[in-house]
Protein backbone atom coordinates (compact mmCIF):
# COMPACT_ATOMS: atom_id res chain seq x y z
CA UNK A 1 0.00 0.00 0.00
CA UNK A 2 1.11 3.48 -0.76
CA UNK A 3 1.60 6.19 1.82
CA UNK A 4 -2.12 6.85 2.24
CA UNK A 5 -1.96 6.46 5.99
CA UNK A 6 0.29 9.35 6.84
CA UNK A 7 -1.44 11.80 4.57
CA UNK A 8 -4.91 10.88 5.78
CA UNK A 9 -3.79 11.20 9.36
CA UNK A 10 -2.71 14.79 8.73
CA UNK A 11 -5.88 15.58 6.86
CA UNK A 12 -7.88 14.47 9.84
CA UNK A 13 -5.99 16.76 12.18
CA UNK A 14 -6.06 19.77 9.89
CA UNK A 15 -9.74 19.45 9.17
CA UNK A 16 -11.11 19.53 12.69
CA UNK A 17 -13.60 22.08 13.93
CA UNK A 18 -16.94 23.05 12.48
CA UNK A 19 -17.58 23.31 8.80
CA UNK A 20 -17.95 26.83 7.46
CA UNK A 21 -18.19 28.31 4.00
CA UNK A 22 -15.20 27.33 1.88
CA UNK A 23 -13.64 25.18 4.61
CA UNK A 24 -12.92 21.50 4.23
CA UNK A 25 -15.36 19.27 6.07
CA UNK A 26 -13.76 17.53 9.06
CA UNK A 27 -13.17 13.91 8.06
CA UNK A 28 -11.57 10.98 9.84
CA UNK A 29 -9.78 8.07 8.22
CA UNK A 30 -11.63 5.09 9.61
CA UNK A 31 -9.70 2.56 7.51
CA UNK A 32 -6.93 2.92 4.91
CA UNK A 33 -8.26 5.26 2.24
CA UNK A 34 -11.77 5.58 3.69
CA UNK A 35 -12.59 8.99 5.14
CA UNK A 36 -15.80 9.75 6.94
CA UNK A 37 -17.45 12.86 8.28
CA UNK A 38 -19.64 11.83 11.21
CA UNK A 39 -22.71 14.05 10.98
CA UNK A 40 -24.19 16.07 13.82
CA UNK A 41 -26.85 14.13 15.74
CA UNK A 42 -29.37 16.90 15.17
CA UNK A 43 -32.01 18.02 12.71
CA UNK A 44 -30.74 20.08 9.78
CA UNK A 45 -30.27 23.73 10.71
CA UNK A 46 -28.23 26.74 9.57
CA UNK A 47 -25.69 26.04 12.34
CA UNK A 48 -24.84 22.58 10.94
CA UNK A 49 -25.46 23.51 7.26
CA UNK A 50 -27.34 20.23 6.86
CA UNK A 51 -24.25 18.11 7.67
CA UNK A 52 -26.25 15.68 9.81
CA UNK A 53 -25.62 12.36 8.05
CA UNK A 54 -22.42 10.35 7.80
CA UNK A 55 -20.85 11.07 4.44
CA UNK A 56 -17.38 10.54 3.04
CA UNK A 57 -15.19 9.11 0.33
CA UNK A 58 -13.06 6.12 -0.63
CA UNK A 59 -9.78 6.55 -2.49
CA UNK A 60 -8.39 4.07 -5.04
CA UNK A 61 -5.25 4.30 -7.18
CA UNK A 62 -7.20 5.66 -10.15
CA UNK A 63 -9.99 7.74 -8.66
CA UNK A 64 -12.28 8.56 -5.75
CA UNK A 65 -15.82 7.42 -4.90
CA UNK A 66 -17.94 9.77 -2.79
CA UNK A 67 -20.49 8.03 -0.57
CA UNK A 68 -23.35 10.47 0.01
CA UNK A 69 -22.93 14.20 -0.29
CA UNK A 70 -24.68 15.84 2.68
CA UNK A 71 -27.75 17.97 3.19
CA UNK A 72 -26.86 21.02 1.11
CA UNK A 73 -24.60 22.05 -1.77
CA UNK A 74 -22.54 23.89 0.86
CA UNK A 75 -21.82 20.62 2.66
CA UNK A 76 -21.08 18.99 -0.70
CA UNK A 77 -18.55 21.72 -1.49
CA UNK A 78 -16.84 21.33 1.87
CA UNK A 79 -16.72 17.56 1.37
CA UNK A 80 -15.12 18.20 -2.01
CA UNK A 81 -12.59 20.50 -0.33
CA UNK A 82 -11.79 17.70 2.14
CA UNK A 83 -11.14 15.34 -0.78
CA UNK A 84 -8.81 17.85 -2.38
CA UNK A 85 -6.75 18.04 0.81
CA UNK A 86 -6.20 14.30 0.64
CA UNK A 87 -5.80 13.47 -3.03
CA UNK A 88 -5.66 15.11 -6.46
CA UNK A 89 -7.33 12.04 -8.03
CA UNK A 90 -10.61 12.67 -9.86
CA UNK A 91 -14.02 11.90 -8.39
CA UNK A 92 -15.31 9.17 -10.69
CA UNK A 93 -18.35 8.04 -8.68
CA UNK A 94 -20.89 9.70 -6.42
CA UNK A 95 -22.88 6.98 -4.70
CA UNK A 96 -26.22 7.94 -3.12
CA UNK A 97 -27.29 5.36 -0.55
CA UNK A 98 -30.93 6.56 -0.65
CA UNK A 99 -33.07 9.61 -1.37
CA UNK A 100 -33.14 11.42 1.98
CA UNK A 101 -32.10 15.05 1.70
CA UNK A 102 -29.26 14.81 4.24
CA UNK A 103 -27.61 12.29 1.90
CA UNK A 104 -28.20 13.75 -1.58
CA UNK A 105 -28.50 17.54 -1.52
CA UNK A 106 -24.72 17.97 -1.77
CA UNK A 107 -24.71 16.21 -5.17
CA UNK A 108 -24.68 19.53 -7.05
CA UNK A 109 -21.16 20.24 -5.75
CA UNK A 110 -19.82 17.31 -7.80
CA UNK A 111 -21.57 17.84 -11.13
CA UNK A 112 -18.54 19.68 -12.58
CA UNK A 113 -16.41 16.58 -11.86
CA UNK A 114 -18.64 14.66 -14.27
CA UNK A 115 -18.76 11.51 -12.15
CA UNK A 116 -21.17 8.62 -12.53
CA UNK A 117 -23.98 9.23 -10.05
CA UNK A 118 -24.83 5.77 -8.73
CA UNK A 119 -27.94 4.63 -6.89
CA UNK A 120 -30.45 1.84 -6.38
CA UNK A 121 -32.67 1.21 -9.42
CA UNK A 122 -35.60 2.81 -7.57
CA UNK A 123 -33.69 5.91 -6.46
CA UNK A 124 -34.59 7.98 -9.53
CA UNK A 125 -38.31 7.43 -8.98
CA UNK A 126 -37.99 8.39 -5.31
CA UNK A 127 -36.09 11.56 -6.25
CA UNK A 128 -38.79 12.44 -8.77
CA UNK A 129 -41.57 11.87 -6.23
CA UNK A 130 -39.93 13.71 -3.35
CA UNK A 131 -37.42 16.12 -4.84
CA UNK A 132 -39.71 19.12 -5.08
CA UNK A 133 -40.75 18.85 -1.42
CA UNK A 134 -37.19 18.22 -0.23
CA UNK A 135 -35.83 21.24 -2.08
CA UNK A 136 -38.52 23.50 -0.64
CA UNK A 137 -37.91 22.17 2.89
CA UNK A 138 -34.12 22.57 2.59
CA UNK A 139 -34.45 26.13 1.35
CA UNK A 140 -36.85 26.95 4.18
CA UNK A 141 -34.70 25.29 6.84
CA UNK A 142 -31.15 26.05 5.70
CA UNK A 143 -31.49 29.31 3.80
CA UNK A 144 -28.41 30.35 1.79
CA UNK A 145 -26.61 26.99 2.20
CA UNK A 146 -29.37 25.35 0.18
CA UNK A 147 -30.14 28.22 -2.19
CA UNK A 148 -28.58 26.44 -5.17
CA UNK A 149 -29.72 22.95 -4.17
CA UNK A 150 -30.94 20.73 -6.96
CA UNK A 151 -31.88 17.11 -7.41
CA UNK A 152 -29.22 15.25 -9.37
CA UNK A 153 -30.58 11.84 -10.38
CA UNK A 154 -28.42 8.74 -10.80
CA UNK A 155 -26.73 8.09 -14.16
CA UNK A 156 -26.16 4.46 -13.20
CA UNK A 157 -28.85 2.32 -11.58
CA UNK A 158 -28.00 -0.73 -9.50
CA UNK A 159 -30.28 -3.78 -9.49
CA UNK A 160 -29.09 -6.62 -7.31
CA UNK A 161 -25.39 -5.90 -7.07
CA UNK A 162 -22.59 -4.08 -8.91
CA UNK A 163 -18.87 -3.46 -8.58
CA UNK A 164 -17.11 -0.11 -8.84
CA UNK A 165 -13.42 -0.18 -9.70
CA UNK A 166 -11.44 2.70 -8.19
CA UNK A 167 -8.09 1.24 -9.29
CA UNK A 168 -6.66 -1.51 -7.03
CA UNK A 169 -9.84 -1.20 -5.05
CA UNK A 170 -13.22 -2.79 -5.75
CA UNK A 171 -16.40 -1.57 -4.09
CA UNK A 172 -19.25 -4.06 -3.96
CA UNK A 173 -22.61 -2.33 -4.12
CA UNK A 174 -25.79 -4.09 -3.13
CA UNK A 175 -29.36 -2.93 -3.74
CA UNK A 176 -31.75 -4.13 -1.03
CA UNK A 177 -35.46 -4.88 -0.98
CA UNK A 178 -37.64 -2.30 0.84
CA UNK A 179 -36.26 -1.58 4.33
CA UNK A 180 -35.36 1.91 5.63
CA UNK A 181 -36.58 3.09 2.19
CA UNK A 182 -37.56 1.17 -0.95
CA UNK A 183 -34.14 1.85 -2.45
CA UNK A 184 -31.36 1.30 0.11
CA UNK A 185 -27.90 0.71 -1.29
CA UNK A 186 -24.88 -0.54 0.69
CA UNK A 187 -21.18 -0.32 -0.19
CA UNK A 188 -18.61 -2.93 0.83
CA UNK A 189 -14.89 -2.26 0.56
CA UNK A 190 -13.21 -5.65 0.34
CA UNK A 191 -9.73 -4.31 0.93
CA UNK A 192 -10.50 -3.11 4.45
CA UNK A 193 -13.61 -5.16 5.25
CA UNK A 194 -15.62 -1.96 5.69
CA UNK A 195 -19.38 -2.17 5.18
CA UNK A 196 -21.03 1.19 4.58
CA UNK A 197 -24.62 0.61 5.69
CA UNK A 198 -25.78 4.21 5.69
CA UNK A 199 -29.33 4.50 7.08
CA UNK A 200 -29.90 0.76 7.27
CA UNK A 201 -28.20 1.31 10.63
CA UNK A 202 -28.85 4.13 13.08
CA UNK A 203 -26.69 4.42 16.19
CA UNK A 204 -27.89 6.59 19.10
CA UNK A 205 -30.22 8.55 16.81
CA UNK A 206 -33.72 7.12 16.52
CA UNK A 207 -34.20 5.00 13.36
CA UNK A 208 -36.69 6.37 10.82
CA UNK A 209 -39.07 3.98 9.06
CA UNK A 210 -39.65 5.29 5.55
CA UNK A 211 -39.95 2.03 3.64
CA UNK A 212 -41.22 -1.04 5.45
CA UNK A 213 -40.87 -1.99 9.10
CA UNK A 214 -41.16 -5.71 8.39
CA UNK A 215 -38.86 -5.37 5.37
CA UNK A 216 -36.21 -3.57 7.41
CA UNK A 217 -36.17 -6.28 10.09
CA UNK A 218 -35.76 -8.89 7.35
CA UNK A 219 -32.94 -6.99 5.65
CA UNK A 220 -31.18 -6.58 9.00
CA UNK A 221 -31.40 -10.33 9.56
CA UNK A 222 -29.81 -10.89 6.14
CA UNK A 223 -27.17 -8.21 6.68
CA UNK A 224 -26.05 -9.71 9.95
CA UNK A 225 -24.79 -12.78 8.11
CA UNK A 226 -22.23 -10.57 6.36
CA UNK A 227 -18.76 -10.51 7.84
CA UNK A 228 -17.35 -7.01 8.22
CA UNK A 229 -14.46 -5.57 10.22
CA UNK A 230 -16.28 -2.32 10.72
CA UNK A 231 -19.54 -0.71 9.65
CA UNK A 232 -20.46 2.86 8.82
CA UNK A 233 -23.98 3.74 10.01
CA UNK A 234 -25.94 6.57 8.41
CA UNK A 235 -26.00 8.34 11.77
CA UNK A 236 -23.75 7.75 14.77
CA UNK A 237 -20.18 6.59 15.16
CA UNK A 238 -18.38 4.11 12.96
CA UNK A 239 -18.02 0.85 14.85
CA UNK A 240 -16.26 -2.52 14.73
CA UNK A 241 -19.01 -4.05 16.88
CA UNK A 242 -20.61 -6.02 14.10
CA UNK A 243 -23.27 -7.35 14.09
CA UNK A 244 -23.70 -6.30 17.73
CA UNK A 245 -24.29 -2.70 16.65
CA UNK A 246 -27.73 -3.60 15.28
CA UNK A 247 -29.12 -4.76 18.64
CA UNK A 248 -30.55 -1.46 19.90
CA UNK A 249 -32.14 -0.62 16.56
CA UNK A 250 -33.62 -4.11 16.18
CA UNK A 251 -35.02 -3.92 19.68
CA UNK A 252 -36.73 -0.60 18.87
CA UNK A 253 -38.13 -1.89 15.57
CA UNK A 254 -39.37 -5.16 17.11
CA UNK A 255 -41.14 -3.26 19.89
CA UNK A 256 -42.70 -0.92 17.33
CA UNK A 257 -43.90 -3.95 15.38
CA UNK A 258 -45.46 -5.79 18.31
CA UNK A 259 -47.02 -2.72 19.94
CA UNK A 260 -48.52 -1.53 16.65
CA UNK A 261 -49.98 -4.97 15.98
CA UNK A 262 -51.47 -4.95 19.48
CA UNK A 263 -53.03 -1.52 18.87
CA UNK A 264 -54.55 -2.77 15.62
CA UNK A 265 -55.97 -5.85 17.32
CA UNK A 266 -57.51 -3.53 19.93
CA UNK A 267 -59.05 -1.57 17.02
CA UNK A 268 -57.37 1.65 18.01
CA UNK A 269 -57.34 4.49 15.50
CA UNK A 270 -54.13 5.78 13.99
CA UNK A 271 -54.26 8.85 16.20
CA UNK A 272 -54.77 6.74 19.34
CA UNK A 273 -51.88 4.50 18.35
CA UNK A 274 -49.61 7.51 17.81
CA UNK A 275 -50.49 8.84 21.24
CA UNK A 276 -49.96 5.60 23.15
CA UNK A 277 -47.23 3.48 21.55
CA UNK A 278 -43.64 3.25 22.68
CA UNK A 279 -43.09 6.35 24.77
CA UNK A 280 -40.81 4.27 27.00
CA UNK A 281 -38.02 4.48 24.42
CA UNK A 282 -37.68 8.24 24.87
CA UNK A 283 -34.54 8.05 27.04
CA UNK A 284 -32.73 5.67 24.73
CA UNK A 285 -32.66 7.64 21.51
CA UNK A 286 -31.62 11.07 20.32
CA UNK A 287 -34.33 13.02 18.45
CA UNK A 288 -36.98 10.63 19.77
CA UNK A 289 -39.70 13.27 19.87
CA UNK A 290 -38.97 14.40 16.32
CA UNK A 291 -39.41 10.95 14.74
CA UNK A 292 -41.07 8.37 16.97
CA UNK A 293 -44.66 9.44 16.26
CA UNK A 294 -43.86 9.43 12.59
CA UNK A 295 -42.58 5.85 12.91
CA UNK A 296 -45.78 4.76 14.63
CA UNK A 297 -47.76 6.36 11.81
CA UNK A 298 -45.75 4.52 9.17
CA UNK A 299 -45.92 1.22 11.05
CA UNK A 300 -49.68 1.54 11.53
CA UNK A 301 -50.31 2.28 7.85
CA UNK A 302 -48.17 -0.71 6.87
CA UNK A 303 -49.43 -3.25 9.39
CA UNK A 304 -53.16 -2.50 9.17
CA UNK A 305 -53.18 -4.46 5.91
CA UNK A 306 -51.82 -7.60 7.55
CA UNK A 307 -54.32 -10.40 7.99
CA UNK B 1 -72.77 8.80 -9.31
CA UNK B 2 -70.01 10.67 -11.06
CA UNK B 3 -71.19 14.08 -12.11
CA UNK B 4 -69.75 16.01 -15.07
CA UNK B 5 -70.58 19.28 -13.33
CA UNK B 6 -68.37 18.36 -10.41
CA UNK B 7 -65.66 17.23 -12.75
CA UNK B 8 -65.67 20.72 -14.25
CA UNK B 9 -65.57 22.21 -10.78
CA UNK B 10 -62.63 20.04 -9.90
CA UNK B 11 -60.82 20.95 -13.10
CA UNK B 12 -61.45 24.63 -12.47
CA UNK B 13 -60.09 24.32 -8.95
CA UNK B 14 -57.02 22.45 -10.11
CA UNK B 15 -56.34 25.21 -12.64
CA UNK B 16 -56.90 27.82 -10.01
CA UNK B 17 -54.48 26.03 -7.72
CA UNK B 18 -51.79 26.13 -10.39
CA UNK B 19 -52.25 29.86 -10.89
CA UNK B 20 -52.21 30.52 -7.17
CA UNK B 21 -49.28 28.18 -6.63
CA UNK B 22 -47.17 30.19 -9.06
CA UNK B 23 -47.59 33.33 -7.01
CA UNK B 24 -47.61 31.73 -3.56
CA UNK B 25 -44.99 32.76 -1.05
CA UNK B 26 -43.89 31.05 2.11
CA UNK B 27 -45.92 32.54 4.91
CA UNK B 28 -45.22 31.60 8.49
CA UNK B 29 -48.05 33.67 9.91
CA UNK B 30 -51.08 31.45 10.12
CA UNK B 31 -53.74 34.04 9.26
CA UNK B 32 -56.65 31.83 8.17
CA UNK B 33 -58.02 34.40 5.70
CA UNK B 34 -55.64 33.34 2.95
CA UNK B 35 -55.96 34.35 -0.68
CA UNK B 36 -56.34 30.70 -1.63
CA UNK B 37 -59.23 30.29 0.78
CA UNK B 38 -60.97 33.40 -0.54
CA UNK B 39 -60.74 32.08 -4.09
CA UNK B 40 -61.89 28.62 -3.06
CA UNK B 41 -64.77 30.06 -1.12
CA UNK B 42 -65.93 31.95 -4.19
CA UNK B 43 -65.59 28.87 -6.43
CA UNK B 44 -67.30 26.46 -4.06
CA UNK B 45 -69.89 28.58 -2.30
CA UNK B 46 -70.26 31.66 -4.51
CA UNK B 47 -71.55 34.48 -2.36
CA UNK B 48 -73.01 32.39 0.42
CA UNK B 49 -71.63 33.31 3.84
CA UNK B 50 -69.39 30.76 5.55
CA UNK B 51 -69.46 31.12 9.34
CA UNK B 52 -65.95 30.85 10.76
CA UNK B 53 -67.34 30.16 14.22
CA UNK B 54 -68.46 26.53 13.92
CA UNK B 55 -68.85 25.80 17.63
CA UNK B 56 -71.85 23.60 18.20
CA UNK B 57 -71.79 22.38 14.60
CA UNK B 58 -68.45 20.92 13.59
CA UNK B 59 -64.92 20.42 14.88
CA UNK B 60 -61.86 19.58 12.83
CA UNK B 61 -59.18 17.58 14.65
CA UNK B 62 -55.67 17.46 13.19
CA UNK B 63 -52.20 17.05 14.64
CA UNK B 64 -50.30 20.33 15.05
CA UNK B 65 -47.45 18.84 13.10
CA UNK B 66 -47.72 16.40 10.20
CA UNK B 67 -45.50 13.67 11.63
CA UNK B 68 -45.56 11.78 8.35
CA UNK B 69 -46.55 14.11 5.53
CA UNK B 70 -47.89 11.13 3.56
CA UNK B 71 -50.29 9.99 6.30
CA UNK B 72 -51.81 12.81 8.35
CA UNK B 73 -54.85 11.67 10.33
CA UNK B 74 -57.80 14.10 10.29
CA UNK B 75 -61.09 13.74 12.10
CA UNK B 76 -64.28 15.71 11.66
CA UNK B 77 -66.57 15.65 14.66
CA UNK B 78 -70.06 17.03 14.47
CA UNK B 79 -72.22 18.18 17.31
CA UNK B 80 -75.54 17.62 15.57
CA UNK B 81 -77.58 14.46 15.51
CA UNK B 82 -78.50 13.70 11.91
CA UNK B 83 -82.29 14.19 11.77
CA UNK B 84 -84.35 14.60 8.60
CA UNK B 85 -85.33 18.14 9.65
CA UNK B 86 -81.72 19.30 10.14
CA UNK B 87 -78.54 17.44 9.32
CA UNK B 88 -75.08 17.86 7.87
CA UNK B 89 -75.59 17.38 4.16
CA UNK B 90 -72.04 17.91 2.96
CA UNK B 91 -68.56 18.23 4.36
CA UNK B 92 -65.79 19.77 2.30
CA UNK B 93 -62.23 18.95 3.34
CA UNK B 94 -59.76 21.54 2.08
CA UNK B 95 -55.96 21.68 2.27
CA UNK B 96 -55.06 25.20 1.17
CA UNK B 97 -51.54 24.65 -0.08
CA UNK B 98 -51.86 21.22 -1.63
CA UNK B 99 -51.61 21.08 -5.44
CA UNK B 100 -55.32 20.29 -5.53
CA UNK B 101 -56.81 21.94 -2.44
CA UNK B 102 -60.23 20.25 -2.40
CA UNK B 103 -59.20 16.92 -0.87
CA UNK B 104 -62.72 15.55 -0.52
CA UNK B 105 -66.38 16.38 -0.66
CA UNK B 106 -68.50 14.05 1.45
CA UNK B 107 -72.29 13.79 1.18
CA UNK B 108 -74.15 12.50 4.19
CA UNK B 109 -77.76 11.63 4.95
CA UNK B 110 -80.02 11.34 7.98
CA UNK B 111 -79.32 7.58 7.78
CA UNK B 112 -75.66 8.32 8.54
CA UNK B 113 -76.71 8.92 12.14
CA UNK B 114 -73.69 11.04 12.86
CA UNK B 115 -71.70 13.06 10.37
CA UNK B 116 -68.41 12.24 12.06
CA UNK B 117 -65.64 11.23 9.66
CA UNK B 118 -62.02 10.23 9.90
CA UNK B 119 -59.54 9.89 7.08
CA UNK B 120 -55.86 10.49 6.29
CA UNK B 121 -54.44 13.11 4.01
CA UNK B 122 -51.19 14.14 2.42
CA UNK B 123 -49.78 17.51 3.35
CA UNK B 124 -47.35 19.21 1.02
CA UNK B 125 -46.18 22.06 3.24
CA UNK B 126 -47.24 24.27 6.16
CA UNK B 127 -50.91 24.85 5.47
CA UNK B 128 -54.36 25.58 6.76
CA UNK B 129 -56.69 22.61 6.69
CA UNK B 130 -60.43 23.30 6.69
CA UNK B 131 -63.61 21.37 7.15
CA UNK B 132 -66.71 23.14 5.88
CA UNK B 133 -70.09 21.71 6.87
CA UNK B 134 -73.11 22.46 4.76
CA UNK B 135 -76.34 21.85 6.65
CA UNK B 136 -79.57 20.67 5.08
CA UNK B 137 -80.86 24.25 5.32
CA UNK B 138 -77.93 25.43 3.19
CA UNK B 139 -76.01 27.22 5.93
CA UNK B 140 -72.23 26.83 5.96
CA UNK B 141 -69.81 26.51 8.88
CA UNK B 142 -66.03 26.19 8.67
CA UNK B 143 -63.51 24.99 11.21
CA UNK B 144 -59.84 25.58 10.43
CA UNK B 145 -56.54 24.25 11.74
CA UNK B 146 -52.99 25.17 10.84
CA UNK B 147 -50.78 22.12 10.29
CA UNK B 148 -47.01 22.31 10.14
CA UNK B 149 -45.42 19.95 7.67
CA UNK B 150 -42.68 17.92 9.26
CA UNK B 151 -39.12 18.66 8.25
CA UNK B 152 -36.35 16.31 7.18
CA UNK B 153 -37.23 13.29 5.15
CA UNK B 154 -41.02 13.58 5.45
CA UNK B 155 -42.69 13.71 2.04
CA UNK B 156 -46.24 13.25 0.82
CA UNK B 157 -45.16 10.51 -1.61
CA UNK B 158 -45.74 6.81 -0.92
CA UNK B 159 -43.08 4.64 0.68
CA UNK B 160 -43.13 1.63 -1.62
CA UNK B 161 -44.91 2.39 -4.92
CA UNK B 162 -44.22 -1.07 -6.35
CA UNK B 163 -45.88 -2.77 -3.38
CA UNK B 164 -48.81 -0.33 -3.58
CA UNK B 165 -49.31 -1.02 -7.29
CA UNK B 166 -49.24 -4.78 -6.68
CA UNK B 167 -52.29 -4.83 -4.45
CA UNK B 168 -54.58 -2.23 -6.08
CA UNK B 169 -58.24 -2.67 -5.38
CA UNK B 170 -58.26 -4.83 -2.27
CA UNK B 171 -60.97 -3.50 0.02
CA UNK B 172 -62.00 -4.04 3.61
CA UNK B 173 -65.21 -3.04 5.28
CA UNK B 174 -65.59 -3.49 9.02
CA UNK B 175 -67.98 -2.46 11.78
CA UNK B 176 -66.65 -1.71 15.24
CA UNK B 177 -68.05 -3.72 18.13
CA UNK B 178 -71.61 -4.91 18.54
CA UNK B 179 -74.37 -2.97 16.84
CA UNK B 180 -77.79 -2.21 18.21
CA UNK B 181 -80.89 -1.01 16.43
CA UNK B 182 -81.17 2.71 15.85
CA UNK B 183 -77.82 3.45 17.49
CA UNK B 184 -75.21 5.00 15.18
CA UNK B 185 -72.51 2.38 14.55
CA UNK B 186 -68.92 3.10 13.54
CA UNK B 187 -67.72 1.56 10.27
CA UNK B 188 -64.37 1.56 8.53
CA UNK B 189 -63.63 1.34 4.83
CA UNK B 190 -60.09 0.58 3.65
CA UNK B 191 -59.12 0.62 -0.02
CA UNK B 192 -55.73 -0.57 -1.17
CA UNK B 193 -54.70 1.95 -3.79
CA UNK B 194 -51.55 4.02 -4.53
CA UNK B 195 -53.70 7.16 -4.83
CA UNK B 196 -50.90 8.68 -6.82
CA UNK B 197 -50.81 12.43 -7.37
CA UNK B 198 -49.07 12.10 -10.73
CA UNK B 199 -46.94 15.13 -9.88
CA UNK B 200 -43.82 13.15 -10.69
CA UNK B 201 -41.69 13.85 -13.72
CA UNK B 202 -40.28 10.86 -15.57
CA UNK B 203 -36.55 11.60 -15.80
CA UNK B 204 -36.26 10.05 -19.26
CA UNK B 205 -39.30 11.42 -21.05
CA UNK B 206 -39.58 14.68 -19.03
CA UNK B 207 -43.31 14.02 -18.95
CA UNK B 208 -45.38 13.89 -15.83
CA UNK B 209 -46.81 10.52 -14.93
CA UNK B 210 -50.61 10.54 -15.03
CA UNK B 211 -52.41 10.88 -11.73
CA UNK B 212 -53.98 7.63 -10.57
CA UNK B 213 -56.32 7.86 -7.62
CA UNK B 214 -59.66 6.79 -6.19
CA UNK B 215 -62.10 9.49 -7.29
CA UNK B 216 -65.40 8.41 -5.84
CA UNK B 217 -66.81 6.31 -3.06
CA UNK B 218 -70.36 5.29 -2.33
CA UNK B 219 -71.44 3.48 0.80
CA UNK B 220 -74.99 2.27 1.30
CA UNK B 221 -76.74 0.46 4.13
CA UNK B 222 -79.82 -1.61 3.26
CA UNK B 223 -79.75 0.10 -0.13
CA UNK B 224 -79.82 3.66 1.24
CA UNK B 225 -76.86 6.02 0.82
CA UNK B 226 -74.83 6.60 3.99
CA UNK B 227 -71.72 8.25 2.65
CA UNK B 228 -70.95 9.40 -0.88
CA UNK B 229 -67.65 11.09 -1.55
CA UNK B 230 -65.66 12.65 -4.31
CA UNK B 231 -62.07 12.40 -3.30
CA UNK B 232 -58.67 13.31 -4.61
CA UNK B 233 -54.98 12.47 -4.39
CA UNK B 234 -54.73 14.64 -1.28
CA UNK B 235 -56.18 11.54 0.41
CA UNK B 236 -53.32 9.27 1.49
CA UNK B 237 -52.26 6.09 -0.24
CA UNK B 238 -54.62 3.25 0.73
CA UNK B 239 -57.61 5.54 1.36
CA UNK B 240 -59.13 4.90 4.76
CA UNK B 241 -62.44 6.24 6.06
CA UNK B 242 -64.30 5.87 9.34
CA UNK B 243 -67.93 6.91 9.35
CA UNK B 244 -71.27 6.15 10.98
CA UNK B 245 -74.51 4.55 9.89
CA UNK B 246 -77.69 3.57 11.72
CA UNK B 247 -78.42 -0.17 11.64
CA UNK B 248 -82.03 -1.30 11.73
CA UNK B 249 -82.53 -5.03 11.85
CA UNK B 250 -80.16 -7.07 9.71
CA UNK B 251 -78.95 -5.22 6.63
CA UNK B 252 -76.03 -5.10 4.28
CA UNK B 253 -73.36 -2.45 4.21
CA UNK B 254 -72.00 -2.04 0.70
CA UNK B 255 -69.10 0.10 -0.51
CA UNK B 256 -68.16 0.92 -4.09
CA UNK B 257 -65.10 2.83 -5.21
CA UNK B 258 -64.15 4.04 -8.67
CA UNK B 259 -60.66 5.18 -9.63
CA UNK B 260 -59.40 7.44 -12.40
CA UNK B 261 -58.87 4.45 -14.70
CA UNK B 262 -62.57 3.71 -14.24
CA UNK B 263 -61.77 0.54 -12.33
CA UNK B 264 -64.56 -0.34 -9.89
CA UNK B 265 -64.04 -1.98 -6.54
CA UNK B 266 -66.72 -3.29 -4.25
CA UNK B 267 -67.03 -4.67 -0.72
CA UNK B 268 -70.06 -5.96 1.19
CA UNK B 269 -70.65 -6.71 4.82
CA UNK B 270 -73.69 -8.28 6.42
CA UNK B 271 -74.43 -6.34 9.59
CA UNK B 272 -76.18 -8.28 12.33
CA UNK B 273 -77.26 -7.16 15.73
CA UNK B 274 -74.84 -8.23 18.41
CA UNK B 275 -75.84 -10.24 21.46
CA UNK B 276 -77.17 -7.59 23.84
Amino acid sequence: MRAFGARFCCAAIVASGTAAAGDALPVREIAAGILVHVGAQAEASPSNHGAIANIGFIVGSRCVAVIDTGGSPEVGRSLRAAIRKVTPLPVCYVVNTHVHPDHILGNAAFVADRPEFVGHAKLAAAMAARGRVYLAAAKRTLGPDAADAEIIPPTRAVTGSATLDLGDRALELRAWPTAHTDHDLTVFDERTGTLWLSDLLFIERIPVVDGSLRGWLQVLADLKRFTARRVVPGHGNVTSDWPGATAAQESYLHALLSETRAALRARKTLQEAVETIGGSGRDQWLLFDAFHRRNVTAAFAELEWEE
Amino acid sequence: MYSPRRFLLRAALAGLALILGAGARANDVPDPETAIWKKLQRSLFENRPVASDARGIIELVTPVRAEDAAVVPVAIRTKLTQRPERYVRRIYLIVDKNPSPLAAMFELTPESGRADLETRIRIEEYTHVRAVAELSDGTLFADTRFVKASGGCSAPAGKDPAAAAARVGRMRLAVDGNVSDNQPALAQLMISHPNDSGLVMDQLTRHYTPAYFVRSIKVTYAGKPILTAEVDFSISENPNFRFYFVPVGDGELKAEAVDTKELRFEARLAVRRGPG
